[in-house]
């Protein structure tokens, strides 16, 4: 039994030492990551809801409120 | 403030639109390429013949760049629910949130452990265990498509739900209607074997290339055959689904069908249009032709839609204004209720607030004889009903003219393998390499049925998507859109440049 993780862990790391075209898409998947989850996500998508409001019920007043104002001033 | 909005609900749309049609490029392929893999390496299991294998790794070198380089981007469709659609996503949250969620980390659990076997695994398992775990991969990444299908179906369907008006939400009363629902059953049957005619025709046209050149033709005319029996099987399915599909539009998005096909004035013994040019001055209501120049084909719109040729099919005019004698209620009847269902609505929420239970409890027992309307109090005008027709009937043509050539395609290259002469058939192996192109114009054109067609629905007949949007400046959502179309280009050019590469290397890499 105690062999297995390390079955595993040499199966992953040989595997990801014997790649060739595999580290070029990682990289590319690397700078994906980080671009969407450290620069996009971080500064630019914030989650309107969660940071403006504290409690789900006001969370839940405001979206009442939206959905039911007057046409105009939509 | 309305012009402002107004920019805001379209730029978010535009950024959405864009978002969702890139990732679209990448998904497709991997659904179906998976299987096509997954045959491959099937054969070689079963023949032990070396040349299989290295086909098989050859193509799932291909699919090991298309997923790495589209992982991911579906996420950034979630930032968006949370920035731009706050109103929408607070409101949907009970239904799909979990489910979501679920689906992300099965996926996830599925890439982590059956995908580093199908790339790291050749020589350090069994050849039986790689198969599976080949298998599993087409398997989990197909069904890893089920929810987000799910959650469209629900979108253009709503049903298994009820409104709950003190929190603003849609809350799950049955769990398999809105998972078997017969839109998403449809949607997921459609898109996934869409998915596997596209990749048909990837696998195709690039080994279609690859005779062109006069290189690895053995490997090439091997990889043409399983991929032009899976497509046209695939296109086959492809059909069933669609008009299956179709049928489910008619019952359930009328609007949409005769937005789809032009047809403004209801009619029994209604048309398909083979062919035609939109008159895009056209308007709901109004005496104007709707087509310049088109090409009927009689009856056959009303068999599509009712599985009878003598029926009637109801057109954008019945639906907008109603037609009384067919017992059409229109837009502008739902637009009554629907504003009554707001006002009790609000008048809800605002005895609610003051504590007055008479009240609130009045106000709610109206609001729920009228809330099946809800979505139409929001429109100002009844022709904001109708979808923009003239988008949505070119890309249904196109989608289905398209549709209709590629098994044509599959079945030459089928006949001309048969007779052994494929290498030869100089323009049959364009026309498949060109058929890649085509294959993703068809893909798209149908999502772009599906998504424009339901405008201005958010939630069919439920939120409009203007009211689905936060209020936040057009200025953030504009800043945004350029960035994933600079980050989205360059991962496609990345894409295409690796793929190029690699398909220049063969299989000899």
């Amino acid at each position: 039994m105690t062999t297995l993780p390390k079955r595993l862990y040499f199966f992953y790391r040989d595997g990801f030492r014997s790649m060739v075209l595999g580290k070029t898409l990682w990289k590319i998947i690397a700078i994906k990551l980080f671009i969407m989850f450290a620069v996009l996500k971080l500064f630019f998508f914030p989650n309107h809801l969660a940071s403006n409001f504290n409690t789900e019920q006001e969370r839940a007043g405001h979206v009442l409120e939206n959905i039911t104002r007057p046409a105009p001033d939509r | 403030m309305e012009d402002q909005l107004l920019t805001t609900v379209d730029w978010a749309r535009a950024q959405f639109a864009l978002t969702a049609m890139y990732h679209w490029i990448f998904v497709p392929l991997t659904l179906g390429l998976s299987f096509l893999i997954a045959f491959f390496e099937s054969i070689y299991v079963k023949t032990g013949n070396e040349e299989w294998k290295k086909l098989t790794k050859f193509w799932m070198t291909l699919f090991g760049i298309n997923f790495a380089i589209g992982v991911a981007t579906g996420i950034i469709l979630e930032f968006q629910f949370g920035t731009n659609w706050s109103n929408y996503s607070w409101m949907v949250g009970d239904i799909f949130g979990a489910p979501l969620a679920i689906e992300g980390i099965f996926a996830f659990f599925i890439e982590a452990t059956f995908f580093a076997v199908m790339f790291f695994g050749w020589h350090r398992v069994s050849k039986g265990f790689h198969l599976f775990s080949t298998w599993m991969v087409a398997v989990g990444s197909n069904l890893s498509a089920v929810w987000i299908l799910v959650a469209n179906g629900w979108m253009q369907f709503p049903i298994g739900m009820n409104f709950n008006p003190d929190t603003a939400r849609f809350e799950m009363q049955n769990f398999w209607e809105v998972a078997l629902s017969p839109v998403a059953v449809h949607k997921f049957t459609h898109t996934t074997s869409s998915s596997f005619l596209l990749a048909s025709l990837f696998v195709v046209g690039i080994s279609a290339l690859f005779l062109l050149q006069e290189r690895h033709q053995k490997m090439a005319k091997r990889s043409m055959v399983v991929a032009a029996v899976f497509g046209f099987i695939a296109s086959i399915f492809v059909a069933f689904t669609g008009d299956e599909a179709a049928f489910s539009v008619a019952q359930r998005q009328p609007m949409k069908l005769a937005a789809m096909e032009g047809l403004y004035v209801g009619q029994e013994k209604a048309p398909i249009i083979a062919m035609g040019i939109i008159n895009s001055s056209k308007k709901p209501g109004d005496d104007l032709p709707a087509f310049y120049q088109e090409v009927k084909i009689p009856g056959l719109l009303s068999l599509l839609a009712n599985r009878d040729p003598n029926s009637f099919v109801p057109g954008i005019n019945d639906l907008v204004f109603g037609n009384a004698e067919r017992n059409i209620v229109g837009a502008e009847q739902r637009m009554v209720t629907g504003k009554i269902a707001l006002a009790e609505l609000a008048r809800y929420k605002y005895a609610k607030d003051k504590g007055d239970d008479t009240e609130s409890a009045a106000a709610l027992s109206i609001f729920d004889q009228h809330k099946g309307d809800l979505g139409y109090g929001y429109l100002n005008n009844p022709a904001e009903a109708a979808p923009p027709v003239a988008t949505t009937f070119y890309s249904f043509h196109i989608m289905v003219v398209l549709g209709t050539l590629f098994p044509v395609i599959f079945l030459l290259v089928l006949y001309f393998a048969y007779k052994g002469t494929l290498e030869y058939q100089r323009w049959l192996n364009l026309a498949c390499f060109f058929s890649i192109f085509l294959g993703y114009v068809a893909s798209q054109a149908g999502w772009v049925v599906a998504e424009v067609g339901r405008q201005p629905w958010a939630i069919q007949g439920l939120l409009p998507v203007g009211v689905a949007t936060t209020n936040i400046a057009a200025s953030n959502v504009q800043t945004t859109f350029f960035m994933f179309l600079t980050l989205f280009t360059a991962l496609l050019i990345a894409e295409i440049r690796i793929m190029m590469k690699q398909i220049k290397i063969g299989p000899e890499a």
